[in-house]
């Protein structure tokens, strides 16, 4: 069996409000929180990046347990704001967290579900015995052009997740992918601010993915939605995730628990996952998780967890740490993005 | 005189899946599996599209249909803006008054939604004046100008134009190939964003997908063997200034009046005996301006009429003003619409409309209108 061990988050402390973006240029915020349902968002300091977020989150996810840092084999980094175009994220991050020096280390990029993707890698290397843990770390400190629909919802914040065969805290049950060529939303190499094909990211490209794979998953399982205590989606906007999971035969109330994104905004490779590490403040031994991500270009990433007692042990109380926050105006928005 | 014997449209939206040429071909075998004709029946194509050459860099359009039919029959595209596919019909009509005993196949096509809301919006205002493009004026900002312009002239406010809106999705909300297929309320109008001002997001047609074909013919074998026909008693157009800045008047659109007036003359009607109209409500005042400039109305008091609801399907008054939902609720795919238009007055005139069919009519106008009123295209058709 193998599963995840341990999690850890970082969520910065400093929030924009969508009514001080929607100010700005004039727009009403409270047709634009009806149209997204999010109300406000994480920002990143100017001093921090998603490395820098990536180790807060890997070091929590490091804190409660004994396991000796040279057992950890396996480092990836996921992303799609990775400090350098050229020079790994996990290395610097395998290096900072003294995890010496005997490990396959790599960075992912899969839009939103660069770290999901990973943590399939790193579940079968532990599988073939590669490895009997595998750290895996998702992070983004996430940019929308001003004036673009973006700049109401990327946000900044990292999770991590350590993997292995013991002393488990998700039993990991099934995963499954889905993947195709749909460009709904790109950046191209040296180009700063993502493109994407607005309502086109909608209905082909992430409720066509994430229905297809979550379908494929249960399927495959012999479970129906009822099944499930938790049941997370990837968040670009908090209708989305309601949307699709209502479609597919889900209840609000098995949803509702990970929608952090009203609060947090969409950090990207961690969006899903930090609905995921919300839900576990909730989670009861026994029930089953749900959780399909998904990332443009397109793909979804669907898994199914079991709870084990051991989650008793490494809850995080997420929730209670979400409302160390500071407000910020839009000039400092602006600075800690490093836009001005 | 010329009778159009069939239709067929694709569902207009955004459809992601399909290319210009996609939704070309599904027409073309759409309309000949309709009238039961063989390719071969037909004797020349004219192709109403405006943004292929500018969105896709796609100019030889005539060519491509030629590939996709598989014939080497003469194709001619036809731009005027928003009225490329009533211009087509109308060139179509004057094809056929010059050339007895044939068939021909009008198209109208555009594929909008694979661009950015920015380059789309860049490749419409090419059909407005240099001048006025520099000066920063998109087409909600040309028809906001003369939409100010009238509700300050004739002392009405922005309730009176949402009227239009709420009455054309009460009939998209009929029209299973339309863009947007649900009703909306007054308040929500009102409340929509603006765009520019009067006009708000619920005042403007959409950016869509489609496309469209009728037959027109006056080959005397295949009007007898059609299934049904509709007559074409006129089809006129009329240019005007493309800049506002020298239109002599900002409350009506001078090139509708004057291809109204030739309309009526030349099919000896009058406005009054038209049953059912698809008039070019690509904004709200649109629609308003129209009904004045084609008689159906005194000038300036289409705001007040236009809150009598008197042109919904529902009602009695003898005259039902876009059926299909308009370009507000069918949608917008901007050479397809003058086609639409034409084909949704045939599916009226010979009881095909399903659930938005209106009794009892017997003559048909549509309405297309390219740019801000440089170009206009009336055509009246009868059963």
């Amino acid at each position: 069996m193998v599963g995840i061990v341990s999690y850890g988050f970082y969520i910065p402390k400093y929030r924009i409000k969508t009514k001080e973006i929607a100010d700005v240029w004039g727009k009403k915020s409270q047709e634009i929180e009806n149209s997204l349902a999010i109300y406000e968002k994480t920002v990143s300091g100017v001093d921090e990046d998603s490395l820098t977020m990536g180790y807060e989150s890997a070091s929590m996810a490091l804190l409660k347990t004994n396991i000796e840092r040279s057992a950890i084999k396996v480092v990836f980094f996921g992303s799609e704001t990775h400090p350098y175009a050229v020079n790994p994220a996990s290395t610097i991050l395998g290096g900072f967290l003294g995890i010496e020096k005997n490990y396959l280390a790599y960075d992912t990029e899969f839009a939103c579900k660069a770290a999901t993707g990973a943590m399939i890698s790193g579940f079968s290397l532990i599988k073939s015995n590669f490895s009997d843990y595998a750290l895996i770390t998702a992070s983004d400190k996430a940019m929308g052009q001003p004036h673009d629909a973006l700049e109401y919802t990327a946000a900044s914040g990292s999770t991590s997740f350590l993997l292995g065969k013991n002393n488990l805290i998700l039993e990991l049950i099934d995963c499954q992918s889905f993947s195709s060529d749909t460009p709904d939303f790109w950046r191209r190499e040296g180009i700063r601010y993502p493109s994407h094909g607005g309502r086109f990211t909608g209905k082909p490209a992430y409720f066509y993915h994430i229905s297809e794979a979550t379908k494929l998953i249960l399927k495959k399982n012999h479970l129906q939605p009822k099944n499930f205590q938790q049941v997370i989606f990837h968040m670009p906007n908090g209708k989305f995730p309601l949307g699709v999971g209502l479609s597919l035969g889900f209840e609000k109330k098995q949803i509702e628990k990970s929608l952090v994104v009203s609060q947090l905004g969409n950090s990207y490779s961690a969006s899903a996952l930090m609905g995921l590490v919300a839900s576990l403040d909730f989670s009861k031994e026994g029930s089953l998780i749900l959780l399909t991500s998904y990332g443009s270009g397109a793909g979804s990433d669907s898994f199914i967890f079991k709870v084990t007692r051991n989650l008793k042990k490494q809850r995080q109380d997420f929730y209670k740490q979400i409302n160390d926050k500071k407000y910020i105006n839009y000039s400092q928005y602006l600075k800690f993005m490093d836009i001005i | 005189m010329n009778f159009v014997t069939g239709y067929y449209t694709t569902r207009f939206g955004e459809l992601w899946e399909k290319s210009l040429f996609d939704l070309v071909e599904e027409a073309i075998n759409g309309v000949l599996k309709n009238t039961d004709l063989d390719k071969h029946q037909i004797d020349a194509i004219f192709f109403g599209n405006m943004l292929a050459g500018v969105l896709e860099n796609n100019l030889h359009s005539p060519s491509k249909i030629s590939e996709i039919i598989n014939t080497n029959i003469p194709i001619f595209r036809v731009e005027a803006a928003c009225a490329s596919g009533g211009a087509a019909f109308n060139l179509a009509n004057n094809y056929l008054d010059a050339n007895p005993e044939k068939t021909i196949m009008v198209l109208g096509a555009e594929k909008m939604t694979d661009y950015s809301p920015e380059e789309t919006t860049q490749a419409l205002v090419s059909a407005a004046s240099g001048e006025e493009q520099e000066a920063g004026l998109t087409f909600p900002g040309l028809y906001g100008l003369m939409a100010n312009f009238y509700l300050e002239k004739y002392g009405y406010n922005e309730e009176n134009l949402a009227y239009v809106p709420y009455k054309n999705h009460i009939h998209g909300s009929l029209n299973d190939k339309a863009h947007f297929q649900k009703k909306v309320s007054l308040e929500s109008i009102l409340k929509s964003s603006y765009i520019a001002y009067p006009l708000k997001v619920l005042d403007c047609s959409p950016v869509s997908d489609g496309a469209s074909a009728v037959i027109l013919t006056n080959n005397k074998i295949t009007i007898k063997k059609s299934f049904c026909s509709v007559g074409v008693l006129a089809s006129e157009i009329a240019t005007d200034s493309i800049s506002l800045k020298t239109r002599k008047r900002l409350d009506e659109i001078l090139a509708t009046k004057i291809a109204a007036e030739k309309a009526f003359t030349k099919s000896k009607l009058k406005a009054k005996q038209i049953n059912i109209a698809e008039l070019h409500d690509c904004f709200s005042i649109a629609e308003i301006l129209a009904m004045e400039d084609l008689g159906f109305w005194k000038k300036g008091e289409g705001g007040r009429q236009i809150k009598k609801m008197t042109t919904l399907y529902s009602s009695r008054s003898g005259l039902v003003v876009n059926t299909s939902g308009g370009l507000k609720a069918a949608g917008h795919p901007v050479g397809a619409t003058g086609i639409k238009q034409i084909g949704e007055v045939f599916l009226q005139l010979t009881n095909q409309a399903e659930k938005r069919q209106v009794k009892n009519v017997k003559y048909g106008l549509t309405h297309n209108v390219g740019g801000s009123g440089g170009t206009a295209v009336v055509s009246i058709f009868t059963i």
